[in-house]
């Protein structure tokens, strides 16, 4: 604040405590007496005109001592800190680091053993299950077994990998997994085929026509990603089509939209929001789900 | 002063009233007008893009505020919770502020990058899907109202006259940019746009220079 609006914000201050205090004083004086002010209500209720009791006049001139103390010693005359240097900022950082020793010195138990390990340890996991609760069961569940469009963490089966590395690296970093749309790149007789063959991708009694010429189109279009064997790629997080866990619905209607639309699923980083002792507790935790 | 002046004066009693009113509003607000930190926008603040214009928008006509602040108050357990402390200087290009002042649901300053897009345009068609526990209505409607450029661009004019500097070519190129949008498309871009400003990354470098040297 520049040195003006400091002196501007002193001298308002202190000129209304000084006011209020005259009006109080100048408003004392006077002796009780029995007249009274002339006014007349319902025939007979009169007023009388006497000056604040004295205990009443007291408490209001402790509100202006109270405020001299007050200014004197935290902050609030323009630039003047006051006695006791008090700041927001300055409280808030001093609790904010009180936390964060508490915190410290609960996570030093763990030393430096990693997920895998912090897996067996319930108070590891106890902790781990509070970060999951408050940042990931928004998508994943309170159970963490997902929804559509949010993997399953208990299944053990996983799009980037399962290993307690993996895990850290996909909440640190966050994922972006990208299913293009692929609607106009074939036609509609080639789609229904790929559609069916990815839907009964093991099943035998799928006609050997179709998943001929639904396997050619795969072979052109999905293959990149999807592997050869249609196993997925842990790499790009492409899923596995082999299997039955579907991420976007397994039934021809939801394979069909997920290839004519594409998908686009993405776990945001919280390499910011946690921290790295949050983040392994919280991998630990969605480890033992799984082992 | 004779107290009667004032009491048998109702004149006099009003602009007596008006003054000291006034007094708090001379040392509280009047100053906070002449301070850069509560009238220069916060290092790093990004203009929004038409369609976060539009979004915002959205979220002011559904009365969002009612039930969400966007103000991370001092407290530990809320920079805890949220991120860093709302600053004056990341609200003076929005008008009016979205501070509110009633947290039915959390608050949303810091809510931009913690979900993904899928995730809230499903919790806006129906929050339970989701969130089973929660209590906000669904806005499913969102998901069929297109976004109206042309007003889009008069809002980015209106908000330009009370001090947002939008370049021209960008309120020019408003109805382009959010055309074949809907207004959820809208709304889940300008949340994803409440984040902490990033100061740009020369100041940055530039600070460590000044001190000497480690």
């Amino acid at each position: 604040m520049s040195a003006f609006w400091s002196w501007f914000v002193i001298a308002i201050t202190v000129m209304s405590m000084i006011g209020a205090l005259w009006l109080l004083f100048s408003n004392a004086k006077g002796k009780m007496t029995t007249e009274d002010t002339g006014h007349v209500w319902d025939g007979d209720l009169r007023e009388y005109n006497n000056p604040l009791p004295r205990w009443w006049l007291n408490l209001f001139v402790l509100t202006v001592v109270f405020a001299v103390v007050y200014l004197a010693v935290y902050p609030g005359l323009g630039n003047f800190g006051g006695q006791f240097g008090w700041t927001s900022d300055k409280q808030l950082q001093e609790r904010l680091e009180k936390v964060e020793a508490k915190r410290e010195a609960i996570f030093a138990q763990f030393g430096d053993q990693g997920p895998a390990e912090l897996s067996k340890n319930p108070a590891a996991l106890s902790l781990g299950k509070d970060v999951f609760l408050n940042n990931c069961a928004g998508c994943h569940g309170a159970d963490a077994k997902g929804a559509i469009g949010f993997p399953n963490l208990t299944d053990n089966d996983w799009l980037y990998g399962g290993s307690p590395e993996t895990i850290v690296a996909s909440i640190t970093n966050g994922r972006t997994g990208i299913m293009p749309p692929l609607g106009a790149t074939m036609d509609k007789d080639t789609l229904e085929a790929l559609v069916k063959t990815v839907a009964h991708w093991g099943d035998p009694s799928l006609d050997p026509a179709v998943r001929e010429k639904g396997m050619a189109q795969f072979n052109t279009t999905c293959m990149a990603c999807h592997g050869p064997d249609g196993k997925g790629n842990p790499m790009l997080g492409a899923p596995n089509l082999t299997d039955n866990v579907w991420l976007y619905g397994g039934t021809t209607d939801r394979i069909r939209q997920t290839l004519v639309n594409g998908r686009q699923g993405k776990m945001p980083a919280h390499q910011p929001l946690l921290s790295k002792d949050e983040i392994k507790v919280v991998a630990a935790y969605v480890y033992s789900l799984s082992h | 002063m004779n107290h009667e002046l004032v009491e048998k004066n109702v004149g006099w009693l009003g602009i007596l009233i008006v003054v000291a009113i006034a007094f708090g509003g001379l040392v509280e607000i009047v100053p906070l007008m002449f301070q850069k930190a509560a009238t220069e926008p916060a290092p790093g603040l990004q203009m929004r893009t038409p369609l976060q214009v539009a979004g915002r928008d959205v979220f002011v006509r559904e009365g969002c505020y009612n039930c969400h602040s966007q103000m991370v108050r001092g407290l530990h357990e809320e920079v805890l919770r949220y991120g860093p402390r709302s600053t004056a200087g990341e609200s003076v290009w929005d008008h009016p502020f979205q501070w509110g002042s009633k947290r039915t649901g959390p608050d949303l300053a810091r809510v931009g990058g913690r979900y993904s897009d899928d995730w809230h345009r499903i919790h806006l068609l129906n929050p339970r899907d989701v969130v089973p526990e929660s209590n906000m209505p669904g806005y499913p409607w969102l998901a069929e109202q297109a976004v109206d450029g042309e007003e889009v661009q008069a809002m980015m004019r209106a908000l330009k006259i009370v001090g947002v500097p939008f370049p021209e070519d960008e309120i020019a190129g408003a109805p382009q940019a959010v055309a074949g949008k809907t207004k959820m498309d809208a709304l889940i871009a300008f949340l994803q746009s409440l984040k902490v400003p990033q100061a740009p990354a020369q100041a940055a470098t530039e600070a460590p220079a000044a001190p000497g040297g480690a």
